[in-house]
């Protein structure tokens, strides 16, 4: 019965946040806003996340295809269709949740128990509205950029590591990441990309905006919100993947 | 006006307001007062229906606020101002930001023309060279000052303050409370005001309204209160020491 309790109160939450805005200039603004504090600033960990774990994946290969009659391009075609099928966007979306669910989290969360949400009703705001569709709109919107990002990335660590240990040399790695490209993978992620920044804004932005208590409540909502995101993250790309291939 | 009308409120079973009912009047300043957890935070928001009622009826002048749907009440809200316990005030936006806030929300005005009401309401509440600071760089007292600015920028008929002068000094404490009643009278506002406050109570109290376990139990005048009979109302009143001397010298003289 909680389960179906917190569906209901999601969806309802969701009608009034994506409700016409009061004002669209001042919504437009806040977009601008959120998309440099929620995405912007998530590029600098999608980058060093991704340059370290593209390098890692192709290790990995290298080091599980010691068949000699395997050829050498077939590591850089797995950390490609590694990264473009799973890591760039499963994996990233599971960072996400943890950098940008929990800011959003504790920062509708800390606004909801210091009244500063009440004080948006009683102006005859719709608080739900102009909280969580800037957030929402920024961080969908962002996500298939930091997807790209990932990916390119990934593969740039790939092809640092890769040579510099010996595992494979340069052309071959180059070879391989343009082997059999299927674009299709990349339409395929980029789908589950809007759905994962999708879930990372709207299940953080529940929590906080439903929170009761003081700073601690505040906290438990933020690990609350992560680990629901991160779940809901894997079911959905179950989902997905089973409808999309 | 707000006129409320038999209203009870209960939440998970627990009877918070019992059937609550009372008159507040323009231009004076309405005092909820009672013990912490008496329902009278519950009775305001549910006067500004943060709460919904279970049942009654609140009326802002001839309008009933419990019967309007969402689109009407939004309107209706551009009419009150509220200052919550804690200020409220929107951390990210600088102290003229917060005030310029809902005149951006709900005004086509200029910029210019806007700022020329900012600067007249921090004016008006004696804010002066903070107007670029942010709510966490100001003291506690400039704080609900702001949140006073706030709530008047955009003219209201009614205006709400949820125990203003929580965690404030004595002295700063009068100059708020001096500040509510001056606004109250310059601009004819209905203003009620939550307090457990004894001082405000005989600084500013037009009207009471004592509240006990959810429940109207006294209603009076600040010249009224200390002749009240009500054995709660004394018990609340009476307190604090100064007022029982006040008390006992009055009884003295009378005797």
């Amino acid at each position: 019965m909680n389960f179906f309790y917190h569906i209901g109160r999601y969806f309802s939450l969701l009608a009034r946040a994506f409700s016409r805005p009061e004002k669209h200039r001042i919504y437009l603004r806040k977009l601008l806003v959120e998309i440099e504090q929620l995405g912007l600033n998530s590029v600098g960990i999608v980058v060093i996340i991704s340059l370290f774990m593209g390098g890692i994946i192709t290790l990995q290969v290298a080091y599980n295809m010691s068949n000699p009659l395997f050829p050498k391009y077939l590591i850089g075609l797995g950390n490609r269709d590694t990264l473009i099928l799973e890591f760039s966007s499963t994996i990233m979306g599971l960072i996400m949740a943890g950098k940008i669910g929990s800011n959003i989290t504790s920062e509708i969360g800390s606004m909801r128990v210091t009244e500063q949400i009440d004080s948006l009703e009683i102006m005859g705001i719709n608080s739900a509205s102009y909280l969580i569709m800037p957030k929402t709109l920024a961080v969908v919107f962002i996500f298939p950029f930091l997807f790209v990002l990932s990916v390119f990335f990934g593969l740039i660590g790939g092809l640092i590591v890769g040579p510099s240990v010996g595992a494979v040399t340069a052309p071959d790695y180059i070879n391989g990441i343009q082997y059999l490209f299927t674009p299709y993978y990349v339409t395929f992620s980029m789908i589950k990309s809007l759905f994962f920044g999708f879930l990372v804004a709207t299940v953080p932005a529940y929590f906080g905006y439903f929170v009761e208590g003081g700073a601690f409540e505040v906290g438990a909502a933020s690990t609350r919100a992560v680990v629901n995101t991160n779940i809901l993250i894997l079911v959905f790309d179950l989902i997905l993947t089973q409808l999309l291939f | 006006m707000i006129t409320i009308q038999n209203i009870s409120k209960s939440f998970e079973n627990k009877q918070v307001l019992n059937e609550v009912s009372t008159v507040f009047e323009p231009g004076k300043t309405n005092l909820i007062i009672g013990r912490s957890g008496s329902g009278k935070t519950v009775l305001l928001k549910s006067i500004v229906g943060l709460h919904e009622v279970d049942s009654g009826e609140i009326y802002y002048d001839d309008r009933n606020f419990t019967k309007m749907n969402h689109k009407l009440r939004k309107q209706l809200r551009q009419e009150m101002g509220m200052v919550f316990q804690g200020g409220a005030l929107f951390d990210s936006f600088s102290v003229e930001e917060n005030v310029r806030f809902p005149l951006d929300m709900f005004t086509n005005q200029s910029l210019k023309e806007k700022q020329k009401r900012v600067d007249f309401c921090l004016d008006r509440v004696n804010i002066e060279k903070a107007h670029k600071l942010f709510p966490a760089e100001i003291s506690g007292g400039m704080q609900k000052r702001v949140a006073i600015a706030r709530a008047i920028a955009m003219n209201p008929k009614y205006l709400f303050c949820d125990e203003p002068n929580s965690g404030l000094d004595p002295e700063t404490s009068l100059v708020i409370d001096e500040l509510v009643h001056e606004l109250t009278l310059d601009f004819n506002m209905t203003t009620v005001i939550n307090t457990h406050d004894m001082n405000s109570v005989m600084e500013i109290g037009d009207k009471i309204l004592f509240i006990s376990e959810g429940v109207k139990t006294w209603e009076g005048t600040k010249e009224e209160i200390l002749q009240a009979e009500n054995q709660k109302l004394q018990e609340f009143v009476f307190a604090n020491k100064t007022y029982r001397q006040i008390r006992d010298v009055k009884i003295e003289k009378n005797s």
